[in-house]
């Protein structure tokens, strides 16, 4: 049986009392919501915190608030955030994005705010400690190389979110809370192309909620690869949005690719210039994948092949336009999820 | 030192006080200290759906849920889906068309099936595969497992019709 | 029993498992279930180098830890043992050498698992690495040996043999293809993790409590490699939680927590962890393969060379008849007139190989299924008619001396083709879609034991309570497929009993007699059969009692739902079973009986003639329908239609139940599922990664069962857990190429592959995807062996 190693447990009722605890504990302290990125983890000794931190009883974290946008507690589970009838009218790319994460059990303890900030993965490293041991500790936990790219000064560990594409691409923004006060960022300003510093969340904030502006027209898809149809993590994401004219001409697009860097790739300059002003056709979407999977750079370390999913990224967001744009999409719905 | 702590936790209607480390996972709770021996495991580290059971009528994964975060939240687990003595009629149809085999994946997918079938009485089979989708079998292929809880789905229905 | 209309009143029934309401509670006792007073809990510390010596081992450090009770090395346990009599290569810990990351070299007992655990990395241990080989190429040109007992350098096995005359064959075919095809391994993956106790009495006996599929294995290993007689030792085997093959092996956890419990006086669990699972394997061997086929115009093979490669792993297993089993069942799918073998098994250093569900025979089927249908499109024949007219003559000898009795295989076709509307569909889809057949034949159970002996494969043993209760113990044990339930079918039977007044009672070496275990697919047949041979002398007794007491003739008198009957009067019962039992306990003394089988002698007299008989064998047919996104080479695998040649299906519930499964286990085979390797170790070793079905990629199926009444088997049954995974694959792969036009020569068929051969048709180029060549390997010459003079020509 795997087994958590030993720590001590906090349950507080309230973000200050979280963070006051935080400051106790520094850094041998973790905070823990859903806890199913944290625990397989801890399990695997890839994190080793003395004192958790339990959120789950902290009720700021759990609300859903609507009025400019929406505001979803970053404590929602990701069951909720799928459900969500708000949410799935108003943004059902992010329904869809959080209804796949993983399979539904883990959904049902597994949070939004979890999801944003899930440990960045690789197949060298989201393994048990003998393992890691008996090939040689990697530099994110351990050691000092990189397995995928031996030369690579940084960790490649890949960004393995599907709701954090999807809130980039809507313009959300995540409240944070720290010792020293809150804070509210763009989304995706809360990640960095580091395998191991991937947030530029402090380990002592903790992500309050995530704020979703109004939907005002925006048509938007996420589409996921993976090789099952659960359970799986992302190998690849789009999260596409658009803003469309009654006559259909483009005013504004937004797109962001998951699992292909170290953080969610926005690619929405290049698609901007592309799209902006123009009506989109079957054409002009394939344009748009030839120039926009460009910068995707999938490595040697998840499911399928890399020269497979950098193919896929092009498909992926021929798919995911076209379905945004409401255009029949060239990848067959059996591709899609 | 082991942090410990006094736990109160509801099993299958029952209140058991036990005093345990704080990092056992429910899984081993459940397992070790009260010999509910009936929910499985097969990785523990959240991949394979076999440990669930419901908290608060939802399907979770024992491997990942500290029982401390559990407590005054109803815990079911395999052993309480009989009703005094009467299986559950998700059991039945299991037993009935075969769709236990080796039996080790059962208790965590008869418990997704259960609340699948406490919030929509006629599932179709796209919301059955979609609510089991996270426990793995190797045995069926899974196709009695779909129609033993479409089975139990009927009977329960003409049950509560009067 | 039949009764006085032919009828059967108990056997092909859709009864539920006799153990169904326990697995649907939560009441079953798994292995890790077992909990013991004082138990203590042991973790073994494994091999973190692919190949090394071991220089030195401490253990010492680690019995200073509190609560650490005992810690042992490959010194406690020097004795080697393995499954088959030829490789007794194994060692519970590890001595001198490590052969693979995974591989056991220390054990610890503690008074919980989280102390064990912690203790392991305590233990001081040395290694001086040597070169690693990850695949057969590396073996072969490497001159440091994994095994020294190999039949040359790293090859652990050469077979080479040739039946009739391979040259003349190939003179006379019109046709002749040479096709390579790879079949990467994949494993096991049952949902229950290995899992043993073991506890010694006040009265230094052991008891070891282990899912293992093959008890009385486990026992004369034990025996063996403990220096205890098996007469102190019993072994219970637990119901285990999805077997398939990979727990058919003695294991090193087995025999670790047995010297464990033996040291510390106390019970002692050990439950792997996935990944331990993934370490202990002995799953599906990777198999590089050629086959050059010669064809006549009308379909006829006239010759037929396989040659397959095997790449082993680190141990012997069962490795040897995985071997010989890439090659022997060719000839009994299909006739064929002249047929050589060739094999080899490499040493690598990765987990070892060994038997899963189809034992070496989906891989040659694959590749053979494949190349028929290249045939067809070659001689522009229906691919179901090609196989059509390679149906055996029932009773009937192939090339290789194995005798086919029944064979269903033709209706098989035909219920798949026509179900599915193969011939409709064939070619006449939109793109994209498409439909593919595949066939197949396995043994109901091997006709040779695996250590050579003249003693029953089966025993069953009966007793009846003065209650009416009967009691069947055998030595098998239920691994998810229903064998239990088939012993209480039987002897309900055949004692006319309702089914409630039966309890069987399975693999426990105290209490049960010797069967050889639940693995080739011969339980239902070799158990059903023993069964039926201690209950018949039992009910004639039963019978012989009530007509002297009622003063009925014999042969008016039938017993069925446990109630005595006379034949012209079947209202009115004389009496209950329980009365029968009870003058027949009077007149002939405490009712009891034991029964055995022992498959017919069998099989050709040549080297390697013992991989291949059975008493009977199944055969089965798919048509696979698929749909495949040409942008993306994914594909969905829309609908399975599969018939299986059952001979009489006993439970057709059951039967029905292991068809399903069988295909699913080889959907994922042919989808996604692999055992890969990285700088020396397992990539993927968890369920997350090691990808398996889940209920979103596993199609509808629609089962057809065909009845071919067997001579041989109990009420005319053959197998049902392993031949209907065999089609599975090719039907999948045939079903692509119909879709797409794309050829994949090697598994699993990833979405990858598919693309792969996509683009190369949109560039004009041969659109196959698969291995080119296979090294060119110095075999021995063959053992030629004379074709039978009543093997069929065709």
């Amino acid at each position: 049986m795997m087994r958590l190693p030993a720590f001590d447990y906090y349950a507080p009722k309230t973000l200050d009392e979280a963070l006051a605890l935080k400051q106790e504990h520094g850094k041998e302290a973790m905070y823990v919501a859903g806890g199913t990125d944290l625990y397989p983890k801890m399990k695997r000794k890839q994190m080793t915190p003395a004192v958790l931190i339990g959120l789950s009883e902290i009720d700021a974290l759990r609300q859903v608030e609507n009025g400019q946008g929406l505001t979803v507690g970053a404590n929602m589970t990701l069951t909720e955030v799928a459900n969500d009838p708000q949410i799935d009218a108003h943004y059902p790319a992010l329904a869809h994005a959080a209804g796949l994460v993983s399979s539904p059990p883990l959904r049902n303890a597994g949070t939004i705010g979890g999801n944003l900030c899930v440990d960045t993965r690789c197949t060298y490293y989201d393994q048990t400690y003998q393992w890691r041991k008996a090939l040689g500790f990697c530099m994110k936990k351990d050691g000092d190389i990189c397995w995928v790219a031996t030369s690579s000064p940084r960790c490649l560990a890949v960004s393995s979110s599907d709701c954090a594409p999807v809130v980039i691409a809507l313009d959300g923004e995540v409240r944070l809370a720290g010792p020293d006060g809150e804070r509210t960022i763009p989304a995706g300003n809360l990640y960095v192309d580091d395998g191991m510093e991937y947030l530029t969340k402090s380990p002592d904030e903790i992500l309050v909620s995530i704020h979703l502006p109004p939907r005002n027209g925006w048509q938007m898809a996420y589409w996921k690869l993976r090789r099952r149809g659960s359970i799986d993590f992302p190998i690849l994401g789009v999260a596409v949005a658009l803003k469309l004219e009654a006559d259909g001409v483009c005013r504004d697009a937004r797109m962001v690719l998951g699992a292909v860097a170290s953080r969610p790739l926005d690619v929405s300059d290049d698609l901007k210039e592309m799209l902006v002003g123009e009506r989109i056709t079957p054409e002009l979407v394939d344009e748009v994948a030839q120039k926009a999977y460009r910068p995707a750079k999938p490595l040697d370390n998840t499911d399928m092949h890399l020269s497979y999913r950098k193919k896929m990224a092009k498909k992926y967001i021929a798919g995911a336009l076209s379905e945004a744009a409401g255009l029949e999409s060239p990848v067959s719905p059996i591709s899609r999820q | 030192m082991t942090m410990k702590s006094l736990l109160r936790l509801t099993v299958n209607g029952e209140t058991h006080e036990l005093y345990t480390a704080v990092h056992k996972t429910l899984l081993e709770v459940l397992r070790e200290d009260l010999q509910l021996t009936g929910t499985k495991h097969g990785c523990e580290l959240g991949e394979c759906g076999t440990c669930t059971v419901l908290v608060d009528g939802q399907p979770i994964l024992s491997c990942l849920a500290l029982p401390v975060e559990m407590q005054g939240r109803e815990i079911v687990t395999v052993e309480g889906l009989a009703e005094q003595g009467e299986p559950h009629p998700l059991q039945t149809a299991f037993a009935e068309l075969g769709a236990a085999q080796c039996g080790y994946c059962i208790p965590g997918m008869l418990l997704s099936a259960k609340a699948l079938l406490d919030e929509e009485s006629a599932p179709d089979r796209r919301q059955i595969q979609e609510a089991l989708a996270g426990n793995l079998c190797r045995c069926t292929g899974y196709v009695k497992i779909l129609e033993a809880v479409e089975l139990a789905a009927e009977r329960m229905s003409e049950a509560a019709s009067p | 029993m039949t009764d006085k209309n032919g009828d059967l009143n108990v056997v092909g029934q859709p009864w539920m498992k006799v153990d169904a309401m326990s697995k649907v509670t939560g009441e079953t006792i798994f292995a890790d279930d077992v909990i013991l007073p004082r138990m203590a809990y042991c973790k073994i510390l494994r091999s973190p180098h692919q190949h090394a010596l071991i220089r030195h081992v401490d253990v010492s450090p680690a019995l200073e830890r509190p609560g650490v009770l005992a810690a042992i090395t490959g010194k406690d346990l020097p004795i080697k043992y393995g499954i088959l009599p030829v490789s007794q290569d194994e060692e519970a810990l590890c001595s001198d050498k490590v052969r693979f990351v995974g591989d056991p070299v220390a054990a610890v007992a503690a008074v919980d698992e989280e102390t064990a655990e912690a203790a392991l990395e305590d233990i001081i241990v040395e290694y001086e690495p040597l070169p690693s080989m990850m695949s057969i190429d590396e073996a072969l040109a490497e001159d440091v040996q994994i095994h020294d007992y190999a039949d040359e350098g790293n090859v652990h096995k050469f077979v080479s043999l040739e039946f009739g005359d391979l040259e003349a064959g190939f003179a006379q075919a019109d046709h002749v293809r040479e096709d390579v095809f790879f079949y990467e391994g994949n494993t096991h993956l049952p949902m229950e993790q290995h899992a043993a106790v073991a506890n010694v009495d006040g009265n230094g006996r052991l008891t070891l409590w282990s899912s293992t599929q093959t008890p009385h294995y486990v026992h004369r290993a034990l025996e063996k490699v403990l220096e205890i007689p098996r007469s102190r030792i019993r072994v219970i085997a637990t119901p285990n939680g999805g077997g398939f093959g990979g727990k058919s092996d003695p294991f090193p956890h087995e025999i670790v927590v047995s010297k464990l419990a033996m040291i510390t006086g106390r019970p002692v669990k050990v439950t792997l962890t996935r990944e331990e699972v993934f370490y202990s394997h002995r799953g599906r061997h990777p198999v590089l393969m050629w086959v050059k086929t010669g064809m006549k115009e009308d379909g006829t093979i006239t010759a037929m060379h396989f040659r397959s490669h095997l790449d082993g792993g680190a141990y012997g297993s069962y490795g040897v008849a995985s071997t010989y089993y890439t090659g022997a069942l060719q000839t009994v799918t299909y006739p064929i007139a002249n047929y050589k073998f060739e094999a080899l098994r490499a040493f690598t250093n990765k987990p070892p190989c060994g038997p899963k569900r189809g034992h070496g025979t989906p891989q040659p089927r694959f590749a053979v299924e494949v190349q028929m249908d290249k045939f067809a499109e070659d001689l522009g024949l229906s691919p179901a008619d090609l196989r059509r007219r390679h149906i055996h003559p029932p009773f009937s000898k192939t090339v290789n001396h194995l005798t086919v009795t029944t064979i269903g295989l033709d209706e098989c076709i035909d219920k798949v083709v026509e179900a599915s509307g193969y011939e409709e569909k064939r070619g006449q889809m939109p793109e994209g879609k498409g439909v593919g057949l595949g066939c197949g034949s396995y043994l109901s159970g091997a006709g040779l034991p695996i250590y050579w002996n003249d003693m029953p494969h089966s025993g069953v043993q009966i007793k009846i309570d003065r209650g009416g209760g009967v009691t069947v113990l055998c030595g098998s044990i239920d691994i998810g497929q229903g064998s239990t339930s088939v012993l209480a079918y039987v002897v309900a039977e055949e004692l006319g009993l309702d089914l409630d007044d039966v309890v069987v009672y399975t693999g426990d070496t105290d209490l049960t007699p010797v069967d050889l275990g639940s693995y080739s697919s011969r339980v239902t047949l070799m158990t059903g059969n023993a069964a039926i041979a201690a209950a018949r002398p039992l009910r004639e007794k039963i019978l012989k009692a009530v007509a002297e007491e009622t003063d009925t003739p014999e042969e008016l008198l039938t017993i069925h739902d446990s109630l005595l009957y006379r034949t012209d009067n079947e209202t009115l019962p004389l009496m209950t079973f329980a009365e029968a039992a009870a003058l027949a306990e009077a007149r002939f003394g405490t009712l009891g009986a034991v029964g055995s089988y022992t498959p017919p002698k069998r099989g050709g007299n040549y080297k390697g003639a013992g991989v291949g008989p059975s008493p009977n064998y199944s055969y089965s047919a798919c048509v696979a329908e698929v749909t495949v996104d040409p942008e993306t080479g994914i594909y969905r695998v829309d609908k399975l239609w599969i018939a299986h040649d059952i001979g009489k299906a006993i439970n057709p519930l059951l039967v029905i139940g292991q068809v399903e499964g069988s295909a699913y286990m080889g959907l994922g085979e042919v989808m996604m599922e692999e055992m890969v390797y990285r700088r020396g170790l397992h990539e993927i070793p968890s369920m997350l990664d090691y990808k398996s079905p889940t209920t979103l990629e596993t199609p509808e199926m629609e089962t057809f069962l065909v009845e071919t009444d067997d001579p041989e088997g109990p009420y005319g049954a053959k197998e049902a857990g392993q031949g209907p995974l065999l089609p599975i694959i090719p039907a999948v792969a045939n079903a692509i190429y119909d879709a797409v036009g794309v050829r994949v020569d090697e598994l699993p068929i990833s979405p990858e592959k598919v693309l792969a051969g996509l683009e190369r048709k949109a560039r004009g180029v041969e659109p196959r995807v698969g291995p080119d060549k296979i090294p060119d390997v110095q075999f021995p010459d063959p053992i030629r062996v004379d074709r039978p003079e009543e093997a069929p020509v065709r």
